[in-house]
């Protein structure tokens, strides 16, 4: 069968996987809706949660599909496709597939042509990533319980506990912006972006607690990030 | 177990097996339909030696995101975050602002409930606009590699953490004193490091885990005076 980065049954296997994880989304949907109705959470949280994680998640979309455009000019479309959509992340894909081309003495600069060399890149690219999908399988449920042996049965220490989970990511994210400071001015651009967007952020809880703008609650968080970005372009044309 | 399991749980374990078994399948049919329908079978040797330049490094990540990430998105959002993925990009702080909005905590069921709406939503709108993007690309294509939106793109992650981070270290100076001081630290003296934040991510929860513990010991967290200063 003639090889090609763009052929139709490409597209056809990976809409196919694309589908399924679709409908599993869906799934996990319907079931913890019922179950919120269930617990009695209010149908307006549910309802918010939804619109406002989605639209959260438009710009990191958008950004994904950056890094699809970016694999499509050596993997073609389907295959960038699939595997942004599922199990990984663009700080993944970009280097695995990198890493698989240059051990196979392919570039990434040119459109592969050879369907061995695709399918090496292929295996690499699947098997380098499913360690935690693997482990979630096999074992989430002994690791909960082994977690929560850990964690004791004091309540308050629990919820630190979970407060300093989140913190210690957040840190993590919020020192990652002093990475590049050494550059010069150009360097502090991703601190004023954050700094801009926690002053929106605190805007926000403003209008929250002064003017009672309960519904802001939810949205705060997309509308700042988006807000941030959309800043983020007169203060980089200012201080690059 | 300390902590009995509702039926509603346990069926997120059936079916978090269940939908994570088939997603696993599909995805390694993937490279096997390649070979099989172009009759391109790669020497072993040459996945091998690919896969050892990626394996050791993302296997670790993969199992260091679990340990780090199941107790903050509870059963059904770890099965369906993983299968999914671009966790702490995306779903993580997805969830966890859900979980903050809507007033529930981590660890419980309505927190769990939360989370998973958060994550199957974010999922949902995700590959929809990827889907969007792909088959929509010659119309899309000079939009996303406009330069003037080029800062934007390059901006989500310091626009994202920048709120998520006022809210959560707002609510809680103390605790993220430390692991905020080591990062930054750590990012100034060794910059290559911004490659490997995944990695860095258990390292901060560890400092903060141990901070917390502190902290709660000698009484300075966790108290009902405390509480009201927060």
């Amino acid at each position: 069968m003639p090889f090609s980065v763009n052929d139709p049954f490409l597209f056809w296997l990976s809409g196919i996987v694309i589908a399924a994880v679709l409908a599993e989304s869906v799934f996990f949907l319907v079931k913890a809706t019922r179950r919120a109705r269930e617990l009695n959470l209010p149908k307006g949280t549910v309802r918010k949660t939804i619109l406002s994680s989605g639209l959260f998640s438009l710009a990191p979309a958008v950004s994904i599909l950056i890094g699809v455009l970016t694999l499509n000019r050596f993997l073609g479309l389907p295959f960038p496709w699939l595997r942004l959509s599922i199990l990984g992340a663009v700080t993944y894909e970009l280097p695995a597939a990198t890493i698989a081309a240059n051990a196979v003495g392919a570039g990434v600069t040119e459109t592969i042509t050879d369907p061995q060399t695709f399918a090496v890149i292929a295996w690499t690219m699947t098997l380098g990533i499913i360690a935690g999908i693997v482990v979630i399988l096999f074992g989430l449920k002994k690791l909960q319980r082994g977690m929560n042996t850990i964690s004791g049965k004091d309540e308050k220490w629990r919820g630190i506990l979970m407060d300093a989970l989140f913190l210690g990511m957040i840190s993590a994210f919020l020192g990652l912006l002093f990475a590049n400071v050494r550059d010069g001015v150009p360097g502090f651009i991703p601190i004023v972006v954050a700094l801009v967007s926690a002053l929106l952020m605190g805007v926000c809880g403003l209008l929250i607690r002064v003017l009672k703008w309960t519904w802001l609650e939810q949205y705060a968080l997309p509308l700042c990030m988006l807000g941030a970005m959309a800043l983020s372009i007169p203060i980089t044309a200012l201080m690059a | 177990m300390d902590k009995q399991l509702s039926p509603y749980e346990e069926k997120q374990y059936a079916y978090g097996r269940v939908w994570t078994a088939l997603l696993l399948l599909m995805m390694l049919a993937v490279p096997l339909a390649i070979c099989v329908y172009y009759n391109a079978w790669p020497p072993l040797t040459a996945v091998l030696k690919a896969l050892l330049g990626v394996a050791p490094m993302y296997w670790l990540v993969g199992i260091i995101e679990v340990l780090t990430y199941v107790p903050m998105l509870g059963t059904g959002g770890t099965y369906l975050g993983f299968v999914t993925g671009n966790l702490t990009n995306l779903k993580v702080p997805c969830a966890l602002n859900a979980m903050q909005a809507a007033k529930v905590k981590a660890g419980t069921e309505e927190g769990e409930v939360i989370s998973t709406i958060a994550i199957a939503s974010s999922s949902i709108v995700t590959v929809l606009v990827i889907a969007i993007g792909v088959f929509g690309l010659r119309l899309l294509e000079p939009v996303l590699e406009s330069p003037v939106l080029k800062p934007a793109f390059d901006n989500i992650l310091p626009s994202l953490f920048g709120a998520l981070g006022v809210v959560f270290v707002s609510k809680n100076p103390k605790i993220a004193a430390a692991p905020m001081l080591f990062m930054v630290v750590l990012f100034l003296l060794v910059p290559s490091l911004s490659g490997s934040v995944s990695v860095l991510v258990p390292v901060g929860a560890l400092i903060a885990i141990g901070a917390a513990r502190l902290l709660y010991r000698k009484g300075l967290i966790g108290t009902e005076k405390e509480k009201k200063n927060a």
